[in-house]
């Protein structure tokens, strides 16, 4: 079983995907869940604090929003601990989510990439045949892990 | 021929600060370029780099960098120039810094500037490149020898050391005023010290915001910009004149964070837009709280610095949340913990992000005698700081040493 990381992080297709064929999914939701449930951290909705912006220094300067930092910090670990990745590109049209921060979504695949592990880049699909085609990369990738 | 500084920028033209690079270049020798790119690698590059911005001008900064070290263009140095606050500048200034880091040997210093750029920041940093290009040989040395007098002229304090045969053997230190009088009773006191005249002196070196006035007040052998002395200073009196080492220096009025590597800086940013992570803060906390900044050291060391909240790193509004944390009871020792805590957060957030840490970690200059500061230092960065022997002098031992090239 290999960790999978999946973006857009949130991505319930992605999580499902990786899920079926046996692996683990490294999503945001997750993440986000085990804040949620913390009884010590109180900011709702989403439990970020202004330490996790702070983490997020470690990705990127001072200067970046800290709200792309906060959203590093809890999406830049992922992405060290994954064993592979699957990335969705070509879905700028699309929100997912809290991700409403393109610079997040760039820097977040720059970080994929750079991290030297098994990377399926695949576009977002606009028909049904590319749907297919679609999940099958992934199956075939998920099967190689 | 002049050093050429390639230009990898996004928004430089529009901000009208275009003819302040220019004229800062001019000044210290070296001469813009803006590396040549064909529209054909401009993709090309986003994918070897792996990231793919969005902004047109960024792509460019991007291939610019990917044609320097493909070999499309040509150049001895790199500077980085984005807009203060753009999110994706900044994302791109710092991984196109890592990339040409991995993948050439030039050095490269980056900037991020508003419409009123600060041309005295931007000059230091340019001068730095120019040395490092031009004076390896010259930043190579060692050993100090002859007699040789060092002389920092510093925002806040100024600082002069005579050196004989390796060895430090006079000190002077004045708090900055009249720049040439300052420097003229730190020499004497260090003279004074030594046992010596300044005939006796057979090179001078100068280094600070004061050095082009010193320079040509003494007739200095070397005027050279506080980035590479003070790394030189810090690696000689460190002793750790081979391999990588981190210098953060921490002055009066700035503070700068250095790589070095065999005792050349290879990768630095400097603070000084704000003060709040000086060494003025300190000195303004400590007289808040009615001690002197010995004993405000040593009072941060048994204070607690989660126990006093400083929203504001700036100088005006940090020292307002002192008084009030005061006002409200708490305790000496708390607020000076939190005012440390606070000098080293805001290095950590402002210049540390910007330099890969090599450890040994030098910590110099003024504050790394405050015994809290180095404390909260180590607490922030987590690593352990080492303090070399004469922190507050690095600039003028780095001087002196240097220096010994004319005699």
């Amino acid at each position: 079983m290999a960790r999978v990381f999946i973006h857009p992080p949130n991505s319930l297709i992605l999580h499902d995907l990786v899920e079926r064929f046996g692996h683990e999914p490294l999503s945001l939701p997750k993440e986000i869940s085990k804040r949620v449930r913390d009884p010590e951290i109180d900011s709702p909705p989403m439990n970020v604090t202004p330490q996790d912006a702070k983490r997020g220094l470690k990705y990127a300067a001072v200067e970046v929003p800290s709200g792309v930092r906060g959203r590093l910090a809890l999406i830049g670990p992922l992405i060290e601990k994954a064993d592979a990745a699957i990335v969705v590109t070509g879905i700028e049209d699309f929100s997912f989510g809290c991700l409403g921060c393109d610079r997040t979504n760039e820097f977040v695949t720059y970080l994929v990439r750079r991290q030297g592990i098994p990377v399926l880049e695949l576009e977002y699909p606009k028909s049904e045949e590319e749907a297919k085609a679609f999940v099958r990369e992934i199956r075939d990738f998920l099967e190689s892990l | 021929m002049a050093v050429q500084i390639a230009q990898l920028s996004c928004g430089t033209e529009y901000s009208g600060v275009q003819p302040e690079i220019e004229r800062a270049a001019e000044r210290v020798g070296a001469e813009i370029v803006l590396p040549e790119v064909d529209i054909d690698i401009v993709e090309e590059a986003c994918e070897e780099v792996g990231y793919t911005p969005k902004s047109a001008n960024l792509k460019v900064l991007l291939a610019r960098a990917y044609a320097l070290a493909n070999g499309y263009a040509e150049a001895d140095a790199a500077i980085i120039l984005t807009c203060f606050r753009c999110a994706e500048g900044a994302l791109v200034r710092s991984e196109a810094r890592r990339y040409l880091q991995e993948n050439t040997d030039l050095p490269v210093v980056t900037y991020s500037f508003t419409e009123d750029l600060d041309a005295s920041e931007l000059l230091t940093r340019m001068e730095a490149l120019v040395t490092i290009v031009e004076r390896k040989g010259l930043l190579a040395r060692k050993r100090q020898e002859g007699l040789t007098l060092g002389i920092d002229s510093g925002s806040t304090t100024t600082k002069a050391v005579v050196m004989e045969d390796d060895e430090v053997i006079g000190t002077g230190w004045v708090r900055t005023t009249k720049v040439v009088e300052s420097a003229e009773k730190a020499v004497e006191r260090a003279l004074e010290e030594a046992g010596y005249e300044l005939d006796d002196i057979e090179a001078i070196g100068v280094t600070g915001y004061g050095r082009y006035t010193l320079g040509r007040h003494f007739d200095a052998d070397l005027v050279q910009e506080e980035l590479t002395v003070n790394s030189k200073g810090t690696v000689y009196l460190g002793d750790k004149q081979e391999g990588g080492a981190t210098v953060i220096d921490v002055g009066g009025m700035d503070n700068k964070a250095i790589t070095v590597w065999d005792g050349i800086p290879d990768n630095f940013t400097m603070g000084g837009v704000c003060a709040g992570a000086s060494g003025r803060f300190l000195e303004v906390a400590a007289d808040r709280i009615g001690v002197d900044l010995d004993k405000f050291g040593k009072l941060a060391l048994e204070g607690d610095p989660e126990a006093v909240r400083l929203d504001s790193y700036c100088i005006v509004f940090g020292i307002q949340d002192l008084v009030t944390a005061l006002a409200e009871g708490a305790d000496p020792e708390d607020a000076a913990a939190a005012a440390c805590r606070s000098v080293a957060e805001q290095i950590y957030e402002q210049q540390l992000q910007e330099i890969d840490i090599r450890e040994p970690v030098f910590f110099v200059g003024g504050t790394s005698l405050v015994d809290g500061m180095v404390k909260a230092l180590e607490d922030v960065i987590g690593v352990e700081v080492v303090v070399p022997e004469y922190p507050q002098y690095i600039g003028a031992v780095g001087a002196a040493l240097l220096a010994s090239n004319y005699v």
